[in-house]
């Protein structure tokens, strides 16, 4: 299957998801990209380059862990995970972050510009920025930069300059609105690192490209430690990138894949940010590209939920949303309370600290495991770690040692100013 | 009469006309009418009544604000078009809808031109909507004689150029500088250059938007232009002083 050569003429959609969505004034740098991109994709030094500097920065490949104590305990599949975690700033978006690095110094631009949610995005990007020696500004939400504070001490610490949002929802989609306008002003010279498979194209289908090293070596992976395919596989999906990623590796194969929406309060409650897992979303033009949406009649964007900031997002990967409708990948959402659960699971049976928006998977693997035969498998994608976002995840848990510890540590602060 | 006839039309006893700008329901319906009614005396010769949209990526910080605001007030496609008509009744001038394109294909494109001219518009501008996606609308809108209006920019190419030329109607909108609406732009050789390139591939009407804020302006586009477009010094100058200022703004701003 390939999705990118575009045989039925529509150059940047898949089905009727995708294209190019954007005020006139971009058109020019839009196609510059896109050029730029084309060359690169047709270059195999290109992606050497890519793939050699993901092993020396990064740690990639990124290893295949078997979860046996979780696998027994649940008494059925076999359950795996491809280590994204590993990388790196702690997640796969360091992939594309550093592949978009590679681009923006073929453009010759000496700026990049980035929106974040969870500050994952930011984070990879600042990391980036910092080794390639570029200048950087990253657009994040109010509502999040409150929220994530450890991220955007790190962004800073890396020289990058961090804006906090105060329109909309003061969220990830706002972010994005805000590094658009900023694009649109200074696209001579920066480059708008988006940091998930969405957008305008060629975005959805660039971010999957720099994603797809996860599933090339994951089905290499599992074939010489499993000596066969995984059954299903499972990916949190916000955006899509890294349940694109590692699907990508499984295409032409018979392996059932399974994306996980992010269910917060659940279905009916309007509080969760799943756009097919849920009846709730309806296609639409937002952000540059055509999708499933969570939005009104009206054609204006609902408030999303989720207790993983990285998948509270209106928006799906048109890729995913075509696909979905194609019957090739099923749709899930684990709400919050399942998240929670998974998560302290994992940390008990595997010591693995998943983080919160990749738990989504492991929440939907962990439902589904028992009932599967004990020889088959599973592959789940640990997009991320949590272990660095100790303060949303003890939050997540309601723990209070960590609250009174909180406590102590401000009390201390407040005494020394005085 | 065509939208282009009308600008042609207007310019026989005028230099220069004017373009001004609603946020439909911001701060509210009742304060739009006023917004019009000054801007109608000051003699202003078309208006794009904004339908507000949650992800106004192409506008600056006072239209966002204005956007979420409407919404917030809980304005509705529904309550825009019926303003429009109570608008096109009561104005000599001639009215546009402007907003994103989610809003009209929500409704649908059919049943968005239908409403559209049943309300009296002429015409419409969606910023995020390039010419490669718009056949089908540009298509229905030809059939019920409604205009799609063209943006072209600092950033085009003339083969662009060339392309958005041949699908724009009535007349072309010149985005002076690179940016969102609402911050200064300076008049310059720039701003000169762009609209005689423009020029050279388009007969139609040319009018000049983006960061036109006083008589200086004005001045400078006199001769280069054939329409200035005001839209965020208009709110400022209204959020500001109220319907005062904003009388004050356009009789200083159409002050030969």
């Amino acid at each position: 299957m390939n999705l990118f050569d575009f045989s039925n003429g529509k150059e940047g959609y898949y089905g009727q998801y995708g294209g190019v969505f954007l005020p006139e004034i971009l058109q020019a740098t839009v196609n510059e990209l896109l050029e730029c991109f084309r060359q690169c994709k047709s270059d195999p030094t290109f992606w050497a380059e890519f793939v050699e500097l993901m092993q020396n920065y990064s740690g990639r490949p990124t290893p295949i862990t078997h979860m046996a104590n979780l696998s027994a305990h649940l008494g059925g599949a076999q359950i795996y995970v491809k280590r994204e975690d590993l990388n790196h700033t702690g997640s796969h978006k360091i992939n594309n972050v550093i592949g978009q690095g590679l681009l923006c110094k073929r453009l010759g631009k000496s700026r990049v510009i980035a929106e974040t949610g969870a500050g994952q995005h930011g984070f990879a990007t600042a990391t980036m920025a910092a080794k390639f020696g570029l200048d950087c500004t990253i657009y994040m939400g109010a509502v999040d930069v409150a929220r994530q504070r450890p991220n955007v001490f790190w962004m800073e610490n890396m020289g990058a300059q961090v804006v906090a949002v105060q329109d909309g929802q003061k969220t990830l989609k706002d972010a994005i609105n805000e590094a658009m306008r900023d694009w649109v002003t200074n696209m001579a010279d920066t480059h708008y690192v988006l940091g998930t498979a969405c957008g305008p194209h060629p975005f959805p289908e660039m971010v999957s490209w720099f994603q797809s090293i996860v599933g090339q070596e994951a089905r290499a992976q599992m074939l010489e430690q499993t000596g066969r395919l995984p059954d299903r596989i499972y990916a949190c999906v916000g955006g899509g990138s890294n349940a694109m990623g590692i699907f990508q590796g499984f295409f032409d194969d018979d392996v059932e894949l399974i994306g996980c929406e992010a269910g917060g309060h659940g279905a009916g409650s309007s509080l969760h940010a799943a756009r097919l897992a849920y009846n709730d979303a309806s296609v639409g033009i937002a952000q540059g590209f055509k999708t499933y949406f969570l939005q009104n009649d009206q054609g204006n964007m609902n408030e999303t939920h989720s207790i993983a900031a990285g998948l509270d997002y209106i928006g799906i990967n048109p890729i995913l949303a075509y696909l979905w409708e194609q019957d090739k990948v099923r749709f899930l959402a684990a709400t919050d309370d399942e998240v929670r659960e998974a998560l302290k699971l994992t940390m008990r049976t595997e010591g693995l600290i998943p983080a919160l928006e990749t738990t989504h998977a492991f929440a939907k693997a962990i439902e589904e495991a028992p009932s599967m035969g004990k020889d088959e498998i599973i592959l789940i994608n640990q997009s991320g770690r949590a272990d660095k976002d100790i303060f949303t995840v003890a939050e997540a848990l309601d723990d209070n040692k960590w609250k009174e510890f909180i406590k102590t540590k401000a009390a201390q602060y407040q005494q020394e100013r005085q | 009469m065509g939208l282009q006839s009308y600008i042609e039309q207007r310019k026989a006893d005028k230099s220069l006309l004017v373009m001004a700008h609603v946020v439909c329901g911001y701060p509210s319906f009742e304060a739009n009418m006023a917004e019009l009614e000054i801007m109608a005396e000051a003699g202003v010769d078309l208006v794009e009544l904004q339908f507000p949209f949650s992800e106004p990526s192409a506008d600056g910080p006072l239209f966002v604000r204005a956007n979420e605001m409407s919404l917030q007030n809980g304005t509705t496609v529904n309550d825009c078009f019926e303003f429009m008509a109570a608008v096109t009744a009561r104005f000599p001038f001639k009215v546009l809808m402007m907003g994103y394109y989610n809003t009209v294909f929500k409704l649908g494109e059919e049943q968005f031109l239908r409403r559209l001219k049943a309300a009296g518009g002429v015409g419409y501008i969606l910023p995020d909507l390039p010419i490669e996606e718009a056949g089908s609308l540009h298509a229905l809108s030809a059939e019920l004689g409604l205009e799609p209006i063209i943006l072209m920019t600092p950033t085009n190419s003339d083969e662009r150029l060339a392309q958005l030329a041949a699908a724009a109607r009535g007349f072309v909108y010149v985005v002076a500088r690179k940016g969102v609406t609402g911050s200064k732009t300076q008049m310059g050789d720039d701003v000169a250059a762009l609209v005689a390139r423009c020029r050279a591939h388009t007969d139609l009407p040319l009018g000049v938007g983006f960061g036109i804020s006083d008589r200086s302006d004005m001045e400078y586009l006199r001769g280069h232009a054939d329409m200035a477009i005001v839209g965020t010094a208009a709110l400022r100058a209204w959020e500001q002083g109220g319907a005062e200022q904003l009388r004050q703004f356009f009789s200083d701003l159409v002050a030969a």
